[in-house]
């Protein structure tokens, strides 16, 4: 192979002349890390709310709360992003979605990709509340409510703190997968660590150096937010339990 | 309001369908590559060999680590060189997907292997036992004790898997492929129907996917009894 390694290429100026690559690439990841945690925010949120209307006693609530993750499951991730950045806006009544369309291009791609991830994985954060809340002992729903909890009360003080603290390994695994799901970003152009990876090959042709890089960005985040949710996860651990000091 | 008009769905169907086939070739040959590679990736990981086993999991974290996009744009400028390298230029070949076929392929595989160890793992140590005690060896063990206890273990959840990379097939749109929705993208961009196509494209998803969901819980529940 005659290709030729150059590592400096991150230091060398970009021909906008206001910064270097890695400049660019550090612009990326913030990109990438604002539009997760924003996403994660909402998913963890809608997800609750969605994984707790999906073991009320009501059938109906309980049966919306199920077409909403059956509907955000079962469509690609990309499909969804295209409807909410080509699609919506246009089903909109006229004047929001002209109001929409005058926005600058970045607001709106941000935002499209902010909800979109966000509902994406508000499905798959209920599911596992849904089973959190399923592992509980019976007992606790009805003991909640025989001291004369209201249900929501039950739900607040009981049921949903023994449920998250038994859901955070696989909730762990969600929140991985947002930031990598949030490389889809780049397909509807927002410029995010991905989308910088591709514009760095298109300018260097230093294709290595630019990946390789941007694959450890990736790895790095990864290993954070497994420290940060297993810190958690010790910090949260119920006294008296097998898990707990 | 929106005025829908769906006519140019019906003159798409034979470039839909052909995006159609393009999609489900590379579900089949990820599945086909994933389940063979990834059970040998599982092995290595539980193999006694320390070395093959530390390759392994490096393997597949790094392949877990990594966004799918990110993977096949990888593949996209790596291909082409290797087979210029290895092959001498293969300039006839569609680069495209062969790159996209490599990834998946390589991508899938890593989940794969993750569903196989923890079906593996499932099974109780005394079959293992039993077997090297009637003088079986280690690949005849894994042939005929193990690896079949473990696959109809993990069938619904390697299912549920071939669901989610069914899906994740539409993300070849980012080297320009057209598979199912790049032909529906690539037919609504022409002709000024964008709105329709991708609703047109999610609901084709939607009842595939959901129907293929509905029959792995069917399975789930027979395999239960």
């Amino acid at each position: 192979m005659s290709y030729s390694w150059n590592w400096a290429v991150f230091l060398s100026p970009t021909p906008s002349g206001d910064s270097t690559y890695i400049g660019w690439l550090l612009q990326g990841l913030q990109w990438t890390l604002m539009l997760s945690l924003g996403a994660w925010v909402i998913a963890f949120l809608l997800g609750t709310l969605l994984g707790v209307l999906r073991t009320v006693p009501s059938r109906w609530l309980s049966r919306l709360a199920a077409a909403y993750v059956e509907a955000f499951r079962n469509v690609p991730l990309l499909v969804q992003l295209f409807t909410w950045y080509f699609v919506i806006p246009e089903l909109l009544p006229r004047p929001w979605g002209d109001a929409v369309k005058q926005t600058d291009p970045l607001t709106q791609q941000f935002f499209a990709a902010l909800l979109c991830l966000g509902c994406f994985t508000a499905a798959r954060v209920c599911e596992q509340v849904r089973a959190g809340i399923g592992s509980l002992p019976r007992g606790q729903r009805a003991a909640g409510l025989a001291l004369g909890l209201t249900l929501p009360q039950t739900y607040c003080y009981v049921l949903l703190p023994g449920a998250l603290r038994l859901i955070l390994p696989p909730l762990t695994s969600e929140f991985l997968n947002v930031f990598k799901n949030s490389a889809v970003a780049s397909t509807i152009g927002l410029i995010e660590l991905s989308r910088q990876s591709q514009q760095l090959v298109d300018y260097t042709a230093q294709t290595y150096e630019a990946f390789i890089v941007v694959t450890l960005m990736y790895m790095l985040i990864n290993v954070a937010v497994m420290f940060g949710m297993r810190w958690l996860e010790h910090r949260t651990r119920i006294p008296g339990t097998l898990g707990s000091k | 309001m929106y005025e829908f008009d769906w006519s140019s769905i019906l003159g798409a169907l034979p470039i839909l369908s052909h995006g159609m086939l393009v999609t489900l070739e590379i579900t089949l040959t990820a599945i086909v590559i994933g389940i063979l590679w990834g059970t040998l990736l599982a092995l290595a990981r539980l193999s006694d060999i320390r070395p093959l086993a530390w390759l392994a999991a490096g393997y597949v974290n790094l392949f877990r680590a990594v966004p799918l996009v990110m993977v096949i744009l990888w593949f996209y400028l790596i291909v082409p060189a290797l087979l210029k390298d290895v092959i001498g230029a293969a300039a006839g070949s569609d680069i495209r997907m062969v790159s996209a076929l490599v990834a998946f392929a390589l991508f899938e595989s890593a989940y794969y292997a993750e569903i196989i160890r923890a079906g593996v793992q499932s099974v109780p140590k005394g079959q293992v036992n039993a077997a090297y005690a009637l003088g079986m060896p280690y690949a005849l063990t894994m042939r005929l004790v193990v690896l079949p206890q473990a696959f109809r273990n993990m069938l619904p959840l390697l299912l549920t898997q071939v669901i989610i990379l069914f899906q994740d097939t539409s993300l070849v749109y980012v080297i320009g492929l057209a598979d199912f929705f790049g032909a529906a993208y690539k037919v609504g961009d022409r002709d000024g129907r964008l709105v329709e196509m991708v609703l047109f494209a999610g609901a084709v998803y939607f009842v595939l996917c959901f129907g293929a969901s509905l029959l792995v819980r069917q399975l789930r529940k027979r395999f239960a009894t």
